[in-house]
């Protein structure tokens, strides 16, 4: 039987895999195609937070009861990393090469430290929780999070 | 009781900062240490100044550092909820100075109250903190590579403690104690079963994270601790004897398992997907490449005995692993986890909708990188020094200049911290 969170933890690695590019644009000065692979990432990233927020995290509290933990926490640190995105597009418009690097070393290590709490914790306790009872939430998150 | 993954329960940011912000200064007065006594201190490890300077860095350096980190690391990385951990580190803190302190002094004037003093303050300072660290530790539910070599470091610690107080015992009263064995399985306790092990445990989580490299394969990350572990249980029973040659064939493996790690973990860099070569990560390749030496050389001692014969042999051993793999190791996650921590702590104190300045902007790159050149120059000079004698004192004046500098790069940091927090305040 698929596990729940599979294409959650896949998509991660495709948002690493977009932000490694985006860095590299950056570091070799490429600022348009730089802008091309953020608008990328960002995406990327927004279609996984509302995926998360919209489907996930609602199945899981109205599963457990629990409206104030850990999605809570997850949905903070979501609006912390959207806050760190729009620091390096207005790097990229004002081509500072500097504070671009800056702002994406930053969303790097808080963006992998919350992937790691994600996967190691929550999403075991969704995959437990919601066990058996998806209502097609396993097929919504694959077709929502299905990669290019 | 679920976790509730906030950083709530990671301790106030000056609990780490404390320990962090003292350690350089004893990597400080080893490497004047150093300068001061010339190249008789790198004659052998049994001579007073030698096992003084060792001190200075494995009792003064490393433990301020490990310790900090821990702090932080077992509620962040495991979720393990450590007690009162402000408090306890107020009082660990100030202790493993005093102790390293007076351990030093100790070995330099071979005083033997000292040692019992020392002795006591370490138990002290160590027997509260592996408590309480002990306690989050085993009643994590995590499980995996990083919880196993944590939990394996803190019996380590609490191993080499228990060895270094029969020591001081040893040294400060007329014993019949195997007191050149018992170093030996001290120093092998320290510096493999609590900081390789713990290096190891911090490794598995932050390579991968920091630099986007391939996880560490399940069967290493397992095999590396309890294969140590083992390891050092036998390496132990020379305490009651061993068969002959079993401690040569203990300490080849040992130091294989370590290079092996190192091997593994420069394979892993080597395929990082980012790009991105930043100091904290040219840090850590030094210290996987000098644990990488450290076999190789061991092989060429045995290789050519007239050479492995000479004292000075073991003390390139304890350069190459104490400065080499540990100080470099340290000095590079410093250079990543106080800026981020700064932003993190920073961050919460943040009206909504808005952010605190980028970890680029707590300590400059161009800083960092600079120390890590000194760092660079600083350890092949020390390693020369070890057979060329007239080398020592510029060795050791640069490598307290290295050691001042990170301690001045740390202090800059905790400065725009505390800038930054009152800007933040000011505008709210």
């Amino acid at each position: 039987m698929p596990i729940l969170t599979e294409p959650l933890r896949h998509h991660h690695q495709h948002c690493d895999d977009l932000f490694v590019a985006t860095e590299a644009a950056a570091a070799d000065g490429d600022w348009p195609a730089c802008q091309v692979l953020l608008t990328r990432f960002h995406d990327a990233i927004e279609d996984h937070f509302n995926s998360e927020e919209t489907l996930l995290f609602p199945a899981f509290e109205a599963a457990t009861g629990m409206t104030g933990g850990p999605t809570h926490m997850m949905r903070v640190e979501h609006a912390q990393m959207r806050g760190l995105l729009e620091q390096m597009q207005g790097a990229l418009t004002a081509r500072a090469a500097a504070a671009f690097a800056g702002a994406a070393e930053t969303l790097l290590v808080f963006m992998q430290q919350h992937n790691m709490k994600e996967e190691n914790i929550l999403y075991p306790m969704c995959d437990r929780s919601l066990a058996g009872q998806t209502d097609g939430l396993d097929a919504q998150l694959r077709e929502r999070l299905a990669l290019p | 009781m679920s976790p509730n993954l906030s950083f709530e329960q990671a301790p106030p940011i000056s609990a780490p900062y404390r320990f962090f912000l003292t350690a350089p200064w004893f990597g400080v007065a080893a490497g004047l240490l150093l300068a001061f006594m010339g190249g008789d201190l790198l004659a052998s490890r049994w001579v007073p100044g030698a096992l003084a300077g060792t001190h200075l860095l494995v009792a003064g350096f490393m433990l301020q550092a490990m310790c900090g980190a821990l702090l932080q690391f077992v509620p962040v990385a495991t979720g393990g909820n450590i007690w009162q951990p402000g408090r306890v580190a107020a009082w660990v803190h100030p202790l493993l100075i005093i102790a390293a302190c007076l351990l030093v002094a100790a070995f330099l004037i071979q005083h033997p109250a000292l040692f019992m003093a020392a002795a006591s303050g370490f138990v002290l300072a160590l027997g509260l903190y592996g408590g309480v660290v002990g306690i989050a530790l085993w009643r994590t539910p995590a499980r995996g590579g990083t919880i196993a070599a944590l939990r394996i470091a803190l019996i380590g610690l609490l191993v080499t403690l228990g060895l270094g107080v029969t020591l001081a015992w040893g040294l400060a009263h007329p014993t019949n104690l195997p007191l050149l064995a018992l170093t030996d399985v001290h120093a092998a306790w320290g510096l493999g079963g609590w900081g390789l092990m713990l290096l190891a445990g911090v490794a598995y989580f932050v390579v991968p994270m920091f630099q986007l490299t391939p996880a560490y394969p399940a069967w290493v990350a397992r095999g590396v601790p309890w294969l140590l572990f083992a390891l050092l249980l036998v390496w132990s029973l020379q305490l009651i004897g061993l068969p002959d040659g079993a401690r040569e064939v203990v300490w080849f493996c040992g130091l294989g398992t370590a290079g092996w790690f190192g091997a593994v973990t420069l394979t892993l860099q080597n395929r990082r997907r980012r790009k991105v070569r930043d100091t904290s990560l040219l840090f850590f390749r030094t210290a996987m490449a000098c644990l990488v030496a450290l076999p190789f050389s061991a092989l060429l001692f045995v290789a050519l005995p007239e050479i492995g014969a000479d004292p000075r042999a073991a003390v390139w051993l304890g350069v190459l692993a104490i400065v080499g793999v540990f100080v470099s190791a340290i000095n590079g996650m410093l250079y990543k986890i106080v800026p981020f921590l700064n932003w993190l702590h920073l961050q919460r104190l943040c009206p909504p909708n808005s952010l605190p300045p980028t970890m680029h902007q707590m300590i400059p790159e161009r800083a960092m990188r600079r120390q890590f050149y000194v760092h660079l120059v600083a350890l092949p000079l020390l390693l020369a020094a070890v057979w060329l004698p007239v080398l020592a004192r510029p060795a050791g004046l640069l490598f307290a200049f290295a050691s001042a500098w990170l301690g001045v790069n740390l202090a800059r940091a905790v400065g725009n911290y505390v800038r930054f927090k009152n800007r933040i305040r000011a505008a709210a």
